[in-house]
């Protein structure tokens, strides 16, 4: 008897203090940015795309609006955020970043600076846009960040005349926070909000025109798994020992003496 | 007793550990084909006589042009056909409409022969008119045919000399006309006014515009307009939408492309089977003047008129392009009669609410871009949380208490069990 209350109680921390370290497991962003892309496209159709933790670099014009794209996956909260290095000498400057979904919606901003306006012969100017985190399912009606591609147009929205075509250094970078079963519904999309994605042939060509072929470094989530998993799991394991606890205190120790051992 | 309640706490946690253990990976492929024709590249030089001027990087503006044509001709990449269009460079007269007219071919647009193209360019010397229009709208003519990407590199360093042909529109009709004709500028030296003209020549066209002061800006731009020419990318289908939804044309999978004119609307139909998802989004194009106050609307309707869902943006401010898009699964039907159930077409209704600002003209109609995808349905969702588990310590708190009730009951049970087993 002593023996399992011991194992439960060993059992039942042990639980405890897996059950939370397991849920906040979450892989880090990769730090690569050797194949980082040093152009920008300059339409949604030849956005340039780059994965998320990359560094991508263009120099473009003021006045340019300059394009890029990167995959986000379910349980991720993607933060954007842009660099535009100024020429030594321009009038005040308004810069805007704007993140649009696979289907081109437009996509809220829960915070950061996604519009600023640089004074006079300011340096850089920097902008961030931290977006919602990406459902693996949404109603059709809804227009919640979903698994796919997420565009990033990048211009200068108020420009004086004298300033239009000066060259810029621009500098975007995408990484994601991974809100994970927190964020965890039912339901999936059978494919990520890709676009082109139904025109995608079977068999992979080199150097062929997409309108985005990047995904996610690990490929995109089935949606099957989520933290969940453990936590209820762990609960059910729990809740069993703490039956076998309660079974085990109404018994108190050992057998009632005046009970007769079995088969006596 | 005890033995069989440790066993079944074991089997618990055994099965909680495998559950918990277990999760699938899952891939998708890449890739489409091009199928496409060399993309090709216009470069128009800019040789009047105001090229002359030595205000860049102390030499004048014609030697710093050569200079990076050389350049760009050294790294323009294989795949690439490119020709050079002089405008200027001729006639050295005062006579307004030959100067106008003078515009020619430097080297045709083909397979590159670079010490060809260098020793064309060498020839060059400042000499006349700018006739911007005509330039384009030859250039335009020297990239016809094939369906790779087409742009038109324009470096000039005046304003056109040429009115009433405004380039502006010239570069407007090329663009209505041809598809994927991008025609990106650069200003050498540029006052307020030619930035205005060369970046409205490029926002019509979809191009970049950029002022240059330095001979390494001016390389280091022309080669990454030559690069970004190399890209391989999706050419757009001509479609043209119908003004109501019976007789519009039917869509595939695929990028379109169409014009819209202002208060226009345009329709498309898309055929759904059920079980599948329709995804569609659009873009239209500002590639002209318009009032800082614009919208676009997408609309999914039946074809009996019920609208089914809707996508709508807004903005205000300076913009290219204004888009949205929707996403509608087609319900699986339980009543279906035959082996394959019928595909419902599903009309889409493009319209957008930019006006043009004042004297801007109105035809051609803004371009419009098209996306449409038709792919499986998602799955259903039968509850908000991933498969209707739980999590987080109330979820636990919850368990445990609901366990260690569960097993005082079962003890006291057996207990009183036991006594009245004992007063029998």
């Amino acid at each position: 008897m002593r023996t399992v209350r011991a194992l439960s109680a060993a059992l039942l921390t042990l639980g405890l203090a897996a059950a939370p370290a397991a849920a906040d497991a979450s892989p880090s962003p990769s730090q690569d940015s050797s194949s980082a892309p040093t152009r920008a496209g300059t339409s949604f159709r030849t956005a340039t795309e780059f994965e998320q933790g990359q560094r991508a670099t263009a120099s473009g014009s003021t006045g340019d609006y300059l394009y890029w794209s990167f995959p986000a996956d379910t349980g991720q909260r993607p933060t954007v955020r842009a660099t535009v290095k100024l020429p030594d000498s321009h009038a005040a400057q308004t810069w805007q970043i704007d993140v649009y979904d696979g289907l081109r919606r437009r996509q809220a901003c829960q915070y950061g600076a996604q519009t600023r306006t640089a004074a006079a012969d300011t340096p850089s100017v920097e902008l961030a846009c931290v977006l919602r985190t990406v459902r693996a399912w949404s109603e059709p009606w809804a227009n919640d960040p979903l698994p796919g591609t997420y565009y990033i147009r990048l211009t200068a929205t108020g420009v004086a005349t004298s300033d239009l075509g000066l060259p810029v250094d621009t500098e975007v970078r995408a990484d994601s926070k991974d809100i994970g079963g927190a964020a965890a519904v039912d339901g999936s999309l059978s494919e990520p909000l890709v676009p082109g994605i139904a025109t995608k042939p079977e068999d992979e060509q080199e150097n062929a025109a997409v309108l985005a072929g990047l995904e996610p470094e690990d490929g995109w989530a089935s949606g099957w798994w989520s933290d969940r998993w453990v936590w209820t799991g762990v609960g059910g394991v729990l809740a069993a020992l703490a039956g076998v606890a309660g079974y085990a205190l109404t018994r108190g120790p050992g057998r009632p003496s005046r009970v007769p051992p079995p088969g006596a | 007793m005890i033995t069989r309640k440790r066993l079944a706490a074991g089997v618990c946690a055994l099965l909680a550990a495998l559950t918990a253990g277990l999760a699938l990976p899952a891939g998708a492929a890449a890739g489409e084909p091009t199928g496409q024709d060399a993309p090709k590249v216009d470069l128009v030089l800019d040789v009047s006589g105001s090229m002359r001027a030595r205000d860049i990087d102390g030499q004048s503006r014609m030697a710093a042009a050569k200079q990076a044509f050389n350049e760009v001709l050294d790294a323009t990449p294989e795949e690439v056909e490119l020709g050079i269009r002089t405008l200027g460079a001729n006639y050295p007269g005062d006579d307004r409409k030959t100067g106008c007219k003078d515009t020619a071919q430097l080297y045709p647009v083909g397979p590159l022969d670079r010490t060809e193209a260098k020793t064309a360019v060498a020839t060059l010397s400042p000499t006349g008119w700018t006739p911007i229009g005509p330039a384009l709208l030859k250039a335009a003519g020297d990239l016809d045919g094939g369906d790779g990407s087409k742009r038109i590199v324009l470096i000039s360093d005046g304003e056109d000399t040429c009115a009433p042909l405004d380039p502006c529109e010239v570069a407007r009709e090329i663009a209505a006309k041809g598809i994927g004709l991008t025609i990106d500028t650069l200003g050498l030296v540029p006052t307020a006014k030619l930035s205005r003209q060369l970046s409205c020549i490029a926002e019509a066209t979809g191009g970049t515009y950029t002022s240059v002061e330095h001979q390494d800006e001016l390389t280091d731009r022309v080669n990454q307009l030559v690069d970004r020419a190399a890209d391989p990318v999706v050419t757009p289908v001509p479609a043209e939408g119908a003004a109501e939804c019976t007789g519009a044309p039917a869509l595939k999978s695929g990028l379109y492309t169409d014009r819209e004119e202002f208060g226009q609307q345009r329709w498309y139909r898309v055929d759904v089977l059920p079980g599948q998802e329709l995804r569609a989004s659009v873009s239209v194009a500002a590639d002209r003047a318009v009032n800082p106050a614009y919208g676009v609307l997408l609309r999914a309707v039946t074809t009996h008129g019920r609208e089914i869902v809707r996508g709508e943006a807004a903005g205000d401010g300076r913009t290219d392009v204004i888009s949205t898009g929707l996403r509608y699964p087609e319900p699986e039907r339980d009543d279906s009669d035959g082996d394959k159930q019928a595909a419902e077409t599903v009309c889409l209704a493009v319209s957008h609410s930019f006006s043009a600002a004042s004297g801007v003209k109105t035809t051609p109609g803004l371009p419009l871009e098209l996306t449409v995808d038709v792919v499986d349905g998602p799955g259903q969702a039968g509850d908000v949380a991933s498969f209707g588990l739980g999590r987080g310590w109330w979820l636990l708190g919850a368990l445990i208490l609901t366990g260690f009730l569960a097993g005082l009951v079962w003890g006291w049970l057996s207990r009183w069990r036991v006594a009245v087993w004992r007063t029998n």
